[in-house]
């Protein structure tokens, strides 16, 4: 892509939409700040040159050492003008949360989860904010890069099943 | 083959030599008949199952020592067959289903993954399912071949037959009571 994308991002949030370049792989990279992150999600979607009406992975990095830590990746794809885009969001480790952005794409739901799950980044607004793939008695986020290589839980009792039909868990889950 | 007549002391009564060669008919006939209908629960969970669907199948055919059928209920079962790798969000599901079946009961730890978590050496995996339940024959492998599998499933079939069993089988009177 012609960095069509990432200018248009760029003119239109300043200061928040920054140092686009051309990522592997020819796509469209741009880093966003991270408090921006859901309008400029909200654009991307509804603003009709762009239509970007998927968001097929959202994913979160590690970066042990560096500052800021953590950053979460938005890959976003357009299906009506077939462009793609990735926006990087730091997140520095004091301050662990990321707007969600389910608003705008449902399908971040789980993705969000994941990240929150793994690396253990909040994303308030989230409609269910729970783990996705550990269980809810599981420490801490396990990949993360300090989390340690041999690093083993205690196993769990099962959990009640007060209603057979829809499993174990807490009343307000789905 | 070795029963329990060869090991009684040389100086018994008759009585003792009368119970211990009844019992050894008992254990025999038993041993025999459990060995050769073994009702198989497979806990299928990773690619292994495709070994145990080709064990179970025409080719291999598992129905040559009466382990054909797979009951889908852990209460018709006798054999529990652990095929693939267990997590730990899944232990207690694992846990809950050996529970659930009827005694007399086994357990086989099909693959490396179920054995000893394999190459899963990660937070997320029990590191073997003897650390659940009480294994009898563990099938190397990753995943093992279904010659294996036959191989391990005649293992168990000599346990079984191996197994002593009492004339009558009911708790003392005073266990029996609740005292």
């Amino acid at each position: 892509m012609s960095q069509a994308v990432a200018k248009a991002l760029v003119e239109r949030f300043p200061g928040v939409a920054h140092d686009a370049y051309v990522g592997p792989g020819g796509d469209d990279v741009v880093f966003v700040k991270k408090e921006g992150i859901a309008e400029v999600c909200r654009f991307l979607k509804e603003d009709p040159a762009l239509r970007f009406n998927l968001a097929p992975y959202i994913t979160a990095v590690d970066y042990l050492g560096q500052d800021p830590r953590f950053e979460v990746v938005y890959n976003c794809t357009s299906t009506a003008r077939g462009h793609r885009v990735r926006l990087r969001v730091k997140v520095p480790e004091s301050d662990l949360q990321v707007p969600t952005v389910t608003g705008v794409w449902s399908g971040a739901d789980w993705f969000e989860r994941y990240c929150f799950d793994m690396y253990g980044i909040r994303f308030p607004g989230h409609p269910d904010h729970r783990r996705l793939f550990m269980y809810d008695e599981f420490v801490g986020h396990p990949l993360r890069k300090d989390y340690p290589l041999r690093g083993r839980q205690p196993l769990t009792p099962e959990r009640d099943v007060p209603d057979l039909y829809r499993g174990p868990g807490p009343e307000t889950r789905d | 083959m070795a029963s329990e007549i060869d090991i009684v002391p040389a100086v018994a009564t008759r009585r003792e030599e009368a119970t211990g060669f009844f019992q050894g008919l008992v254990s025999k006939s038993l041993g025999w008949a459990r060995k050769n209908s073994l009702y198989q629960y497979p806990f299928v969970t990773a690619c292994c199952g495709m070994e145990y669907m080709s064990v179970a199948s025409a080719r291999y055919d598992i129905a040559r020592f009466g382990a054909e059928v797979p009951r889908f209920s852990p209460r018709q079962a006798d054999l529990l067959l652990v095929v693939g790798t267990v997590n730990c969000k899944q232990a207690p599901v694992l846990k809950r289903i050996y529970e659930q079946m009827a005694e007399p009961k086994w357990v086989i730890a099909f693959g490396v993954c179920a054995s000893s978590g394999g190459f899963y050496d990660n937070y997320a995996t029990v590191q073997g399912i003897d650390r659940l339940v009480p294994v009898d024959v563990y099938i190397p492998g990753c995943p093992p071949r279904p010659e294996q599998v036959l191989d391990g499933l005649i293992l168990l079939q000599k346990k079984i037959q191996a197994q002593q069993h009492k004339l009558i089988d009911r708790l003392p009177a005073q266990l029996a009571a609740g005292k």
